[in-house]
């Protein structure tokens, strides 16, 4: 394999990582205000917050480590979606500062306020909203190069169905794919009335998300032909999707094996971003970056990928502590620890 | 508007952020250090009040914790966003430090939250203060690799220019650039004082306050007065070797610094002044020959002055004051130390005496202070340069119109976590302070506590 097939791949399963650990926490949030402003918060707010507490800074290092590396791997990416993104990055930098340092003064500082509660809750579907345009901009046609200053078109950006497509998509899918999760984490803490809520919400979410990724393949047939026409070549990677869509959905509504059905919601996402992400190829933004010609020089493409196996020997089996401590501990879980 | 151009905002932006940042990632870097010792002396000596410090401190450290990495995250971002071209020209070369302080930010970001939530999970006492290893470990790491990126900007090296675009790289090269070694010392003991300095005032200030819980704060003081002196010795060692490096490899931001503009021997050293029209010190301290001793160890050797430079590539003059008065806090951190370890030696004499106490609570601050200054003489010391000697800033800044807007909106942003951050650090204090905690969890150690 190349250096940036190799370089991608990595990338993209880290940004795959960041999708399902930050959903999870993304929509937490939203949860917990929802369920304060429904009078519903006694019922889930020790769940969230005692999975939240020990994860939000991980959380977070899975994004750093995405841009770092895109940087890294593909340089003009910096000179591209930097120059592009100015105003959306910044925004969702500002979001990202609130919710990360909200948590940590609510959580040792005071009691929960309801500004407070609104912020964490509203800043989890904006992030998810705001980082998304970085996805759209790769489709091509949102900005524009004229005598060396790139800029964005906010008003094409604006009015573009494909953009409001994945904007929603992302805002529904961080609801489904964390209240899967909690469905599974109130199963492992044998809580039952936190589960039946969850699952009903998880089970509520799930139809959105299945509507948006089609209007979105829509969208995005009209905006990018040539990426969609990839996509259906690969139509049996989102066969698999739909596949484990169903199984997820079948196993929530019958409201057993959570741990089975959580799975089937991270293989479902799994599919959908992979064939996504290989239908774009050889492009990271259509058409200004082609991944083979904007690859950084190989004595650094080698450096970086020991890099990084080097930091995965490091981080793995930190990371399964983490979780055997907090995750997977069920006396911890079940907030006996 | 001239001073409002694209170029200076980026400069502005990035400035502010960075100022804001470093508070944060000293302490980031320097107080789990602390934690760590003092919950090993906690074990080993079996004393609560150990305990009860590592305790708080980890307490406090979890918000000032959760703005570095948000600012963090914002900086690294805003490399990317405000200087793009400079990131696709230097990404071909720094890429490898970035991504490793990723990662050991990452191992650091895991053990914290393991650190944090197990305090009384484990059976051996010495399971949970292992788990600090990875934490000090982790942070050190980060200012390691993040340091040489900043010093690959002030010597760039490991790569050959070919036609505008770096060819012939070596990651490795780059990475342990000629000025990494002094600059990766000068940061971590800098910032080791800093943090000693910062715990020093807390206690300090608690006992010019006599709030009472006085033998707690006495050994937190001795703890990190001890620090201080043994930390700023080393990070003096390694400024006076950063010394030596400008004046071989970057004279003119020496020369700036020193405000020296004649190349000549014997050349003397300018403490504090100002300069006159004709751009001549006034005021001054002079040490005669003192610069010659600090540039190369010898008091006749040859330091080469600004006018070598030519006038478009030489750094502002006006970082002659960062210089000194980093310089300044530094000499005025280890004296005060010192005399504290000194007289602590004398039974009959009481060290807490007020003047000496008031000292004390002054140096966390002034350390604080240093470290900024420090910074501000390293950055503005290298302009107009983004890349000594290869990129200008102005070759690297966006062009896009909103970055005035984004200037704002950053400034707010730090407005509201500075203000937050004061407020909850505060408030999670003063609501429990140590006199109500020692006698919650330790009954056994508050009777005769103010005797000792």
């Amino acid at each position: 394999m190349s250096y940036e097939i190799v370089g991608i791949t990595v990338l993209w399963l880290f940004l795959y990582g960041y999708l399902i650990v930050a959903s999870i926490d993304f929509g937490a949030g939203f949860y917990a205000y929802f369920a304060k402003v429904s009078k519903q918060d006694h019922i889930t707010n020790k769940l969230i917050s005692r999975y939240l507490s020990p994860v939000w800074e991980v959380t977070n290092v899975f994004l750093v480590f995405f841009f770092v590396g895109i940087v890294g791997f593909f340089p003009s990416t910096a000179y591209y979606f930097g120059s592009a993104l100015l105003v959306p990055a910044s925004i969702a930098i500002v979001l990202l500062a609130i919710r990360g340092s909200f948590y940590a003064f609510e959580n040792y500082g005071s009691k929960k306020s309801n500004t407070y509660m609104f912020l964490y809750g509203a800043t989890g579907l904006l992030i998810p909203a705001s980082l998304s345009v970085a996805l759209i901009l790769s489709e091509g046609g949102f900005i524009t190069e004229e005598g060396g200053v790139v800029s964005l078109l906010y008003k094409t950006l604006f009015t573009s169905p494909l953009s409001w497509s994945i904007v929603v998509l992302a805002m529904v899918a961080v609801l489904y794919i964390s209240a899967s999760f909690l469905a599974y984490y109130a199963s492992r803490a044998n809580d039952q009335p936190a589960l039946q809520l969850v699952r009903k919400w998880a089970l509520f979410w799930s139809t959105p998300t299945i509507i948006m990724a089609l209007t979105t393949m829509i969208a995005l047939s009209q905006h990018n032909e040539r990426h969609f026409e990839n996509m259906l070549d690969l139509w049996w990677i989102f066969g698999l999707s739909v596949g484990s869509f169903l199984v997820a959905a079948g196993l929530l509504y019958m409201g057993r094996n959570y741990g089975t059905a959580f799975i089937a919601v991270m293989l479902q996402f799994f599919f959908a971003f992979f064939g996504y992400g290989m239908a774009q190829y050889p492009y990271l933004l259509y058409p200004y970056i082609n991944i083979e010609d904007s690859v950084t020089n190989p004595s650094m493409a080698v450096a970086l990928i020991v890099a990084f196996i080097g930091g995965l020997l490091l981080l793995v089996p930190s990371l399964i502590l983490l979780m055997r401590l907090f995750l997977f501990d069920a006396d911890y879980v079940k907030g006996k620890k | 508007m001239e001073f409002l151009d694209t170029v200076t905002l980026s400069r502005l932006i990035t400035a502010m952020t960075l100022i804001f940042h470093i508070i944060f990632a000293t302490l980031g870097v320097g107080v789990p250090l602390f934690i760590s010792i003092a919950e090993f002396i906690g074990i080993k000596k079996k004393d609560k009040h150990y305990e009860l410090l590592a305790k708080r401190w980890a307490r406090g450290f979890v918000i000032t914790v959760a703005i570095g990495v948000v600012t963090g995250t914002a900086i690294g971002l805003q490399l990317s966003l405000v200087w793009p071209n400079f990131m696709e020209l230097a990404g071909n070369v720094i890429a490898l430090p970035l991504f490793m302080e990723v990662f050991a930010f990452f191992f650091e970001a895991i053990f914290l939250g393991i650190y944090l939530y197990t305090w009384d999970r484990f059976k051996g006492k010495y399971t949970h203060w292992f788990l600090s290893i990875p934490v000090v470990i982790g942070a050190g790491m980060s200012a390691v690799f993040i340091t040489t990126v900043n010093s690959f900007m002030n010597s760039p090296a490991g790569f050959t220019m070919v036609n505008g675009e770096f060819a012939a790289v070596n990651p490795l090269e780059a990475m342990f650039n000629p000025s990494s070694p002094t600059r990766i010392l000068h940061v971590l003991g800098g910032s080791y004082v800093t943090v000693a300095a910062i715990l020093a005032t807390i206690a300090a200030i608690a006992l010019l306050r006599k709030k009472g819980a006085a033998a707690y704060h006495k050994k937190a003081l001795k703890m990190t007065v001890i620090s201080i002196f043994v930390f700023s010795i080393f990070t003096a060692v390694a400024g006076d070797v950063s010394a030596k490096y400008l004046a071989k490899h970057q004279p003119e931001k020496l020369a700036a610094a020193e405000w020296h503009f004649e190349t000549e021997e014997n050349a003397d050293l300018i403490l504090f002044g100002w300069l006159n029209e004709e751009n001549e010190p006034v005021g001054e301290i002079r040490l005669p020959g003192f610069l010659s001793f600090l540039a190369h160890g010898d008091f006749s050797s040859e330091v080469t002055g600004l006018n070598e430079t030519p006038e478009d590539e030489r750094p502002p003059l006006i970082i002659h004051y960062f210089f000194d008065l980093m310089v300044s806090i530094g000499l005025f951190l280890l004296g005060i130390s010192f005399l504290y370890l000194v007289l602590s030696r004398f039974k009959r004499f009481n060290v807490h005496n007020r003047l000496m106490l008031w000292m004390l609570a002054a140096s966390g601050p002034l350390a604080m202070l240093a470290v900024e200054f420090g910074w501000v003489f390293a950055e503005l010391g290298r302009q107009p340069w983004i890349l000594r000697g290869y990129m200008t800033v102005e070759e690297a800044a966006t062009s896009s119109p909103y970055i005035l807007h984004m200037f704002f909106l950053f400034l707010a942003l730090y407005i509201v976590l500075g203000t937050l951050c004061v407020r909850t650090l505060r408030k999670l204090f003063k609501d429990n302070p140590v006199e109500v905690e020692l006698e919650k969890h330790y009954p056994e150690l508050s009777k005769g506590d103010e005797s000792a």
